[in-house]
């Protein structure tokens, strides 16, 4: 197979959508799409899968509330055991009241730091990491829809250029 | 347009008999003196200890004196309390259904006001719940009518020897009187009813309306309505259900009171369109507004354990006896309803409803609902009667008579709106958006 792909180009994200539809009906295989802005709907009409990151989250925030569980469990009542406005510090479940907030927080925290994390490195981003786009209008006002060329390339040139495109491309594909 | 099956009429109207069988048993059942709540603490064996002798015959006497003296203010004491009892239940549930209509009225009128698009198709049931409101808050105008007539003693602070011996409340007495109680619910009531019934007319009338002025209207008048809500739920909640206790103050009660009003009011929106749509209606709601509807429970559930857990930990945490003793009745006498209520409040919605694919699945949302509206109507029934039966309370034939009752009236009511009108609400300039509404 090879690594040719068209690249399409659009200065607006509905007739995007509609091209993407167009695409995936006569069975073209879409590589890719960039956009300046996030597109609503867009992951559906290229057909992605679901993401699974939120049931990451829910993993990470059980994480986070076992953490401060434990946490509060050790400064609290087992390594530093103190008075503080007369509800002495000598078992968990007379205490918990206060230690519901942080319990709260760090659920929170854990969730919604190790989610980013997770993100970036599911995206393949990180520093330095040098930027995907095969045009640098794309972070500015242009979408672009990248097509594998499997089969004739001129039919499917052709037939891009019939979706509302404004600028066309065939290049090969650095991986 | 909607007809009203006879087959629901009859449900309703069964509902209410019932009800009304078990509101009487209530009433009926009461004991009608002291001498007979004595009785029955005798032969309940709780008290039993009086009758024991003693070997020194002189201490042995005054001790019997100071017994049956005791056993006198306690017996009359749980006399007041199993008095009060079938008319709380009557109350709580009173007020459960109120709030429903209510809480609908305050979430409906956030939808005007924000202009928002996905809800249209949902405001004709959204109006038919608040055409319980005038019924609903009316019922419970009359209720407190009765109760400034001594019919009832829910209110302490309405009883004149009471405050005559009670020196904090006779500090509050410039807002806590009979008079200005009853003028303070009757201008909610009319403010409230007046919107409801205004903003009908003009959703109404926007069905065949050429131009926006009705709309125009809808949205100026349920801004200021809202402005009016705030204000008045918050105090509503200190007349009505705060002042049960009225030696007791929180200062986020209204907020409190509201989070439970609104996610039990979008439960009943969930549940009506469900149903509406099991029985073929409402072809234009589809399970992205049900999606809509279900994440707005999950996360109501979750604000009002906020409000729970805050009100409780401020008060845990400064230990004040005049703060902590609303809370110590309600862990001692009503753990497990008080403690409970959270299982079903908090635990069941936020794991039931957390994944994105069950909120689109009817049965789903129903049994959560479900268990939502039980969870509520036990929060308000430990906002009110610790305060009113205290330890004498039980979930028996006069409550679930009371919420049978209140339940066909508001079935009654409610889907008898929704006859008036046609199902889908149009002239909206965003109907469209809501029409297709897809996420």
């Amino acid at each position: 197979m090879s690594n040719k792909v068209v690249q399409a180009m659009y200065n607006d994200d509905d007739i995007l959508m509609d091209a993407v539809k167009a695409v995936r009906e006569a069975n073209h295989h879409i590589e890719e799409v960039y956009t300046p802005f996030p597109v609503h709907g867009l992951d559906k009409a290229m057909g992605l899968k679901g993401t699974r990151i939120a049931i990451t989250a829910f993993m990470y925030g059980c994480v986070g509330l076992a953490f401060a569980i434990w946490m509060m469990n050790y400064m609290m009542i087992q390594d530093w055991p103190q008075d503080i406005g007369g509800k002495p510090s000598f078992s968990f479940a007379a205490n918990s009241p206060a230690f519901v907030p942080i319990m709260f927080e760090l659920t929170v925290f854990f969730a919604a730091h190790l989610m980013v994390i997770t993100f970036y490195m599911r995206s393949k981003l990180w520093p330095f990491k040098k930027a995907e786009n095969p045009d640098p209008r794309t972070t500015d006002d242009m979408f672009v829809m990248e097509v594998a060329v499997d089969g004739d390339e001129n039919e499917l040139v052709s037939f891009l250029e019939k979706t509302g495109t404004v600028e066309i491309k065939v290049t090969e594909k650095h991986y | 347009m909607y007809t009203f099956s006879s087959k629901l009429k009859t449900f309703s109207f069964a509902l209410m008999i019932v009800g009304l069988l078990g509101v009487a048993y209530g009433f009926l059942s009461t004991p009608s003196s002291v001498e007979d709540v004595k009785v029955m603490l005798q032969e309940s064996g709780a008290h039993g200890e009086v009758a024991q002798s003693n070997e020194h015959s002189a201490s042995d006497k005054v001790q019997a004196e100071e017994n049956t003296h005791s056993t006198d203010e306690h017996a009359t004491h749980v006399f007041h309390l199993l008095k009060n009892k079938p008319w709380s239940a009557l109350y709580v549930a009173l007020f459960f259904f109120f709030m429903l209509a209510f809480a609908t009225l305050a979430f409906y009128a956030i939808q005007h006001a924000s202009q928002a698009g996905w809800p249209i198709v949902l405001f004709r049931v959204m109006e038919a719940i608040t055409g319980y409101l005038p019924v609903g808050a009316v019922l419970l105008f009359v209720f407190f009518v009765l109760s400034s007539l001594h019919m009832n003693h829910l209110f302490i602070w309405m009883d004149p020897e009471v405050v005559a011996n009670d020196e904090l409340i006779q500090a509050k007495s410039g807002y806590l009187n009979v008079p200005f109680f009853l003028i303070r619910a009757a201008i909610y009531i009319i403010g409230w009813v007046a919107y409801r019934q205004y903003s009908r007319k003009l959703s109404i009338a926007q069905d065949n309306a050429s131009d926006l002025t009705n709309y125009t209207k809808l949205f100026k008048s349920s801004a200021a309505f809202l402005v009016f809500f705030l204000v008045t739920e918050s105090m509503m909640s200190w007349d009505w259900i705060m002042s049960l206790d009225p030696h007791w103050f929180s200062t986020l009660f209204g907020w409190y009171v509201f989070s439970s009003m609104i996610v039990s009011a979008i439960t009943t929106i969930a549940l009506i369109t469900i149903y509406l749509k099991g029985k073929g209606y409402l072809e234009f709601v589809n399970n992205s507004h049900l999606h809509d509807l279900a994440k707005y429970m999950f996360g109501f559930s979750i604000f009002w354990t906020y409000l729970w857990f805050s009100q409780f930990m401020l008060i845990w945490y400064a230990d004040i006896p005049e703060e902590v003793t609303y809370f110590v009745t309600r862990f001692g006498e009503y753990n497990l309803p008080f403690l409970g209520m959270v299982a079903l409040n908090f635990v069941f919605p936020l794991l039931v409803l957390m994944n994105s694919d069950y909120k689109r699945v009817p049965w789903f949302i129903v049994t959560t609902g479900i268990i939502i509206l039980i969870g509520h109507y036990i929060d308000i029934f430990v906002m009110v009667m610790p305060a009113t039966v205290g330890d004498q309370w039980f979930i028996g034939i006069p409550e679930i008579g009371s919420i049978l009752f209140v339940l066909g009236l508001f079935i009654y009511v409610v889907f008898t709106t929704l006859t008036k009108a046609p199902l889908l609400a149009k002239g909206n300039p965003f109907a469209k958006e809501s029409e297709q509404y897809h996420y």
